[in-house]
């Protein structure tokens, strides 16, 4: 058992190593040179001074020693400086963001296990039924609908025409006079619209697994043996199908951790939510390569966790895995 | 010949369980009138999408203007006909590429096995622990976004798919008899793979394309909205709705048609994969 989460740990690591190596493709792959950003527009930067800058930034040494100094920076977290006004660490900028966008994340899950299983489960069981046809409907719709399309439309809805849910920040004007019950509840108003717009893909291919998962465990021959032994359908159902098809959940939450990490970019943007994603987004259009660079290597290191925690899980899960393995 | 059935018989069996499936052929009808209103767009639309009209700036659906006009007074009815073009271009530019890598890296690593193997599919386990979004935004901002840079990038970032698929396809195929035989006829590899392997291979390929078809159109109009995608005056469904989100309270219309000549274009191309699907799954097929 500890062999096999040892094991898994251990072939992660050469995809760190490369997750490096991509990133650092990705950051040559700009025409022209870090440092001319900073000085093609002045013409009074003399050749020595840009000399002088390659040097400090080390873009005079072989290209292999620049990303080896590069691994070993990345791996103290250290990604320089912003090339924003405030010119802060990109470390801190993230740190100070990542939690939202996995507050984000974890209340997207919930909400699509809350939502998707039951309705696994309830199509599954009376397949073929209305309900059963409706909601693959809305699987359907939920694969192809673009999310921000669904954002924009929720915000005209309930935001601006309804005026029941505020469309932009994590906190109204007024938050500081608030008590703390208003503050907790505006809190919440303000996450209700991203978290279930964003939670809307994931919802439908989930649901859509669940019901597959279902039916293919139904079918199996100990559910034929418990109904057969007499078991309330009700039993059969809630207590052995939906043990087996819920094995999967947690390798499939562990999967779906870079979709919602690269749906916050879209998200957050549109509903003006201070994480990852909008400073992201942020960077991308203002040519912030450091902080891009430091997100884009972050980003894949938490989905490489997100893998390794979804496959560690199922081993611990599985007993059939758990009990075979040394 | 050992096979089963013939190419022949196996192509009217698919054809005849595709006609079956309802939802396949609205997915097909979907995909056809969009071909349809994409290479008629000069003669459809309405107007020119880039004409400027200053008298009737963000003026609400009139016989005039069904779908209203812009921020600039642009017809947005013209707008989104003539977005057709752009998002079947880059859907298809971008799908083929990554098409063409999958197969590429797919049918070597199935053919060959062994370190070759290994070597691929650590490579897609690597490309896979990015962000697809994070990492296409990232290379945009470092080239600059250009219709090339996009359906390349998107290609780039989608072939891993495809290349599981293909190799699944060609570890089960490398050992049937027809390939033994061609190889006791003393076939290179190379003919081996293209001119006997692949072609039964690519009966997955083809559900994987149009469903990506669809993924490159959404990705498309997402980078376009968020405005690193396809720049305007050019229009892309995407690029409109950005006007739909500056403009939020007071045109709803920006955001309500291009997003829904999205979501029925990705509809129809998702129907139509799954129907592609469903009829060459044997499994699948209800007795």
């Amino acid at each position: 058992m500890l062999y096999h989460i040892l094991k898994r740990i251990l072939l992660s690591l050469p995809l760190l190593i490369g997750i490096t190596f991509v990133s650092f493709v990705v950051i040559h792959l700009a025409p022209g040179e870090p440092v001319s950003l900073q000085t093609d527009l002045n013409p009074r930067v003399s050749a020595a001074s840009k000399a002088q800058l390659r040097h400090l930034y080390g873009l005079d040494e072989p290209l292999p020693l620049q990303y080896l100094k590069w691994v070993g920076r990345s791996f103290r977290l250290d990604f320089g400086r912003s090339f924003s006004p405030d010119g802060r660490k990109v470390t801190e900028k993230i740190a100070e963001r990542i939690p939202i966008t996995i507050l984000l994340s974890l209340l997207e899950m919930l909400v699509i296990l809350l939502v998707a299983i039951p309705i696994g489960i309830l199509s599954a069981t009376r397949q073929y039924s209305l309900f059963d046809k409706a909601t693959t409907v809305f699987v359907f719709i939920g694969f192809a609908i673009p999310t921000f399309w669904l954002a924009l439309l929720c915000m005209n809805l309930f935001g601006i025409h309804l005026g029941w849910l505020p469309i932009s920040g994590l906190q109204s004007l007024d938050y500081a006079r608030l008590s703390l019950g208003g503050k907790i509840l505006d809190r919440l108003r303000h996450l209700i619209l991203p978290v279930l717009v964003g939670s809307f893909g994931g919802l439908a291919g989930f649901s859509r697994y669940m019901r597959s998962n279902m039916l293919e465990v139904i079918r199996q021959d100990y559910i034929r043996t418990a109904r057969a032994k007499g078991l309330a359908e009700r039993t059969v159902i809630y207590k052995h199908a939906l043990r087996n098809a819920l094995l999967p959940v947690v390798t499939i939450l562990g999967l779906s951790v870079p979709s919602l990490i690269g749906g916050g970019v879209i998200f957050e943007t549109i509903f003006a939510i201070p994480g990852m994603g909008q400073l992201f987004y942020n960077s991308v259009m203002s040519r912030d390569y450091p902080v891009i660079m430091g997100i884009l290597v972050i980003g894949a290191a938490l989905t490489l966790l997100g893998n390794l925690l979804a496959d560690i899980s199922y081993a611990l899960v599985d007993p059939r895995i758990r009990l075979s393995k040394g | 010949m050992g096979q089963g059935l013939s190419a022949k018989m196996a192509a009217s069996a698919f054809w005849r369980q595709l006609g079956k499936n309802r939802l396949g052929l609205i997915g097909a009808g979907i995909v056809v009138v969009l071909f349809a209103i994409a290479l008629s767009a000069p003669i459809l639309s309405p107007s020119n999408p880039t004409e400027l009209d200053g008298q009737h700036i963000l003026s609400r659906p009139d016989p005039h203007h069904w779908f209203g006009t812009d921020r600039l007074g642009r017809d947005v009815l013209s707008r989104v006909i003539w977005g057709s073009r752009i998002s079947l271009l880059v859907g298809f530019v971008a799908v083929g590429i990554a098409t063409l890598i999958g197969i590429f890296l797919g049918a070597l690593a199935g053919y060959y096995g062994r370190w070759v193997d290994s070597l691929i599919m650590r490579f897609v386990d690597l490309m896979l622990c990015f962000p697809t979004f994070f990492l296409i935004l990232a290379v945009i901002a470092f080239l600059e976004p250009s219709i090339w840079n996009i359906m390349v990038v998107i290609g780039l970032t989608g072939w891993m798919g495809v290349a599981r698929l293909v190799r699944a396809e060609f570890l089960s195929l490398k050992e049937r008899e027809f390939v033994l035989s061609a190889r006791a006829l003393g076939a290179s590899d190379l003919r081996i793979i293209f001119r006997h392997i692949l072609p039964n291979a690519l009966a997955p390929v083809l559900v994987s394309a149009t469903l990506g078809v669809a993924g490159a159109i959404l990705t498309e109009s997402a980078l376009s909205f968020l405005g690193i995608g396809i720049q305007p005056p050019t229009p892309s469904w995407g690029n409109i709705l950005t006007g739909g989100k500056d403009n939020l309270e007071i045109a709803w219309w920006l955001s309500f048609f291009p997003g829904l000549a999205i979501l029925i274009t990705v509809l129809g191309y998702n129907l139509l994969g799954e129907g592609i699907r469903d009829a060459i799954d044997p499994r699948l097929r209800r007795k």
